[in-house]
């Protein structure tokens, strides 16, 4: 594979002409934040919806001086995530990492490492699904201009009325969020908890939805505010009281855990480069 | 462990790898020939150059072997090779009614320019398992061969041309005769469909279409949930030239750069009134790469669905072009295999957070609609 893929193709696998169009509607995304460019998504050797979007922002930003870390549900190790790696490792002589601070260039599905992004890190973020209105309104023609007129009275009517039936807002991940109080964006499915991370961070943050062919950004020191009423205000994942089992750590994001033999639940960081790096200054290994 | 038994990586991975090599080759008796593929299994080859939107009939054999036969997944692999390559030219229009036919037939006249002519199609076979097939033996292959080519025309060029049987509606003014000009066509692998889509643009989508996608939905339309409803004009198939602008000649100056099979259908629709207050057929048309009849005839219907109002699926754009494509329905479906814990964290904290403040009213009356991205 790795002789094949080297000698067959184009550094970074896609050709240098795709690569400029691809920088050209990044650096469209950042100019405007959270609007979401339209651009030509290549098919990549990876599936369609298992982050082609994502992949092919790496695959046109990464040179030889960066390192890759590459992230699924916050494993380094998760089988996709690895499978990426791999190819962008095949195709350049980029090097990997799983300790997010050595990482130049994120790549992500799902989790925002738990130590803030500093200003020289870009985080790229896999995005099945771009349009936050595609909640409210099936047609992308409609959602392009209720984007345009700013009329997004759809989605709060529907932030309304999951209130009033269930007395809460029932958005789990890809919760709507208003950047730098012109657009609504989808943050991907992150946890709520990761999106507070987007408000006012050092570092940059590429969306690339590769089927449905868009890119947008949260260009660093920007607002993002979570949808939210006064009297119901935005709430986190709860994990109070709660800590990680291996690494002991509080105040992070944790997977909920069954242990097949007792059955019993226990938690675990879902971060797993960060939980490596607790285990090792603690120096215990449990 | 749940969901960790799905990680552990570069191992598992590795292993995995291995284990569709042996299950690919593990009761084989002899390695699969990438010529034997490409010329026994033509229609399929045909038909994932089709979705794979890239003419090359010997990567497609060579994708065929590689995903064991599955054609969503050949079609794949063709597409990702495919936008690795440079665009470097648009062709000139090319023109069927100047293709070298193999087959053409038509339901709409009983005789055509040329009679019509059947050509390589299993329309008229019985479906009983041949079961000599089991025993083909070269020599009497070798045998069949020189005999027939004696015999017959094939694939020489002894084929012709034949005129078209629009023309001949056309002549009768029975059909619009709209001058269409020579433009650079909107590029769906180079720029992102935008809605109402541009008519090249429209009918490269349906072009590359998933031919079991395009089948069913032409189908609903044929059978109650829409309009169209067609007669074939004609079908025809055979090759054609394709040219290219030469960079740095006159206007008129092409160069040949190879020739294409492909498979042309034109339907007639009913008839109705148009802006010069004339009555004419409505035409639907399909073109596809190779041998490809029923997604022709599939791609005909719809896209005269497309061109007209009204409510069914089949007459709403978004909902055509972006559910047809086999490499982004394929992909998406498939990521539901993918780990989904961090999603389902945060819905298990809604629930549980709805739960208790529903404590007192019993009866949850709906699910909560989750999207397990």
């Amino acid at each position: 594979m790795k002789m094949e893929v080297a000698h067959t193709y184009n550094y970074a696998f896609l050709d240098e002409g795709s690569k400029r169009e691809i920088r050209r509607s990044v650096l469209k995304a950042v100019a405007i934040p959270g609007y979401q460019v339209p651009f030509a998504s290549r098919e990549m050797p990876i599936g369609r919806g298992w982050g082609t979007g994502g992949l092919q922002i790496t695959l046109s930003l990464i040179g030889e001086k960066d390192t890759l870390k590459v992230i699924d549900q916050g494993h380094d190790d998760s089988v996709n995530a690895v499978s990426i790696k791999r190819l962008v490792e095949t195709c350049s002589n980029v090097r990997a990492t799983e300790n997010s601070e050595e990482a130049t260039i994120i790549q992500t599905r799902h989790r925002i490492p738990e130590i803030p992004l500093r200003q020289d890190q870009i985080l790229v973020l896999q995005v099945p699904l771009p349009e936050p209105l595609r909640r409210v309104e099936a047609k992308e023609k409609d959602t392009k201009r209720l984007h345009a007129e700013m009329d997004y009275s759809s989605i709060w009517l529907r932030l309304y009325e999951d209130i009033v039936k269930w007395g809460k807002i029932t958005i789990g991940a890809d919760y709507p969020s208003m950047v730098n109080g012109r657009y609504i964006f989808n943050p991907s499915p992150i946890p709520r908890y990761d999106l507070l991370k987007l408000h006012q961070a050092n570092g940059l943050f590429l969306f690339g939805a590769g089927r449905e062919k868009k890119i947008y950004a949260i260009p660093p020191y920007t607002d993002v505010k979570p949808l939210e009423f006064d009297d119901y205000p935005f709430e986190v994942e709860n994990f109070d009281g709660l800590t990680c089992q291996s690494c002991g750590s509080k105040d992070v994001f944790l997977d909920e855990i069954y242990d097949a033999e007792t059955g019993k639940k226990r938690y675990q960081c879902s971060d797993t480069g960060y939980c490596q790096t607790k285990q090792n200054e603690r120096g215990s290994f449990v | 462990m749940g969901y960790v038994a799905v990680t552990g990586g570069q191992k598992a991975i590795e292993h995995a790898n291995d284990l569709t090599k042996y299950y690919r080759l593990k009761n084989a008796d002899g390695v699969l020939n990438i010529k034997e593929i490409e010329a026994q299994f033509r229609l399929l080859i045909d038909r994932v150059m089709g979705e794979g939107g890239l003419y090359a009939p010997e990567y497609a054999a060579l994708a065929l072997k590689q995903a064991e036969g599955d054609p969503a997944e050949a079609a794949f692999l063709l597409r990702a090779y495919r936008s690795t390559l440079p665009r470097n030219h648009y062709s000139l229009t090319v023109e069927p009614s100047e293709m070298r036919v193999l087959r053409k037939i038509s339901s709409s006249f009983k005789d055509i320019p040329g009679g019509q002519i059947l050509g390589p199609t299993y329309d008229y076979t019985h479906r009983l398992l041949n079961f000599d097939l089991k025993n083909e033996e070269t020599d009497v292959i070798k045998e069949f061969l020189a005999d027939f080519e004696l015999s017959s025309k094939v694939d020489g060029e002894d084929i012709t041309t034949y005129g078209k049987v629009t023309d001949l509606l056309q002549q009768e003014g029975l059909v619009g005769n709209h001058s269409c000009e020579e433009v650079e066509p909107f590029d769906v692998t180079r720029d992102k469909l935008i809605f109402p889509a541009s008519r090249s643009a429209r009918l490269q989508i349906l072009s590359r279409g998933e031919t079991g996608a395009m089948t069913s939905f032409a189908y609903s339309s044929m059978r109650g949930y829409g309009v169209v409803h067609p007669t074939i004009g004609e079908l025809r198939v055979g090759y054609t030239d394709v040219y290219i602008p030469y960079p740095y000649g006159e206007e008129d100056d092409s160069i040949y750069i190879g020739e294409i099979m492909v498979t042309e259908v034109e339907t007639i629709n009913s008839f109705a009134q148009n802006e010069q207050g004339n009555v004419e057929f409505l035409l639907g048309y399909g073109l596809t790469f190779g041998q490809n009849e029923v997604k022709a005839i599939a791609m005909a219907i719809l896209e005269r669905s497309l061109e007209t109002e009204g409510t069914s699926p089949t007459q709403d754009e978004e909902f055509v072009l972006l559910h047809i494509d086999s490499v982004e329905a394929h992909g998406f479906v498939s990521h539901l295999k993918l780990p989904h814990y961090i999603t389902f964290q945060s819905k298990l904290d809604r629930i549980r957070e709805a739960k208790n403040t529903k404590q007192n009213n019993k009866t949850i009356e709906q699910a909560v609609t989750f999207n397990p991205f």
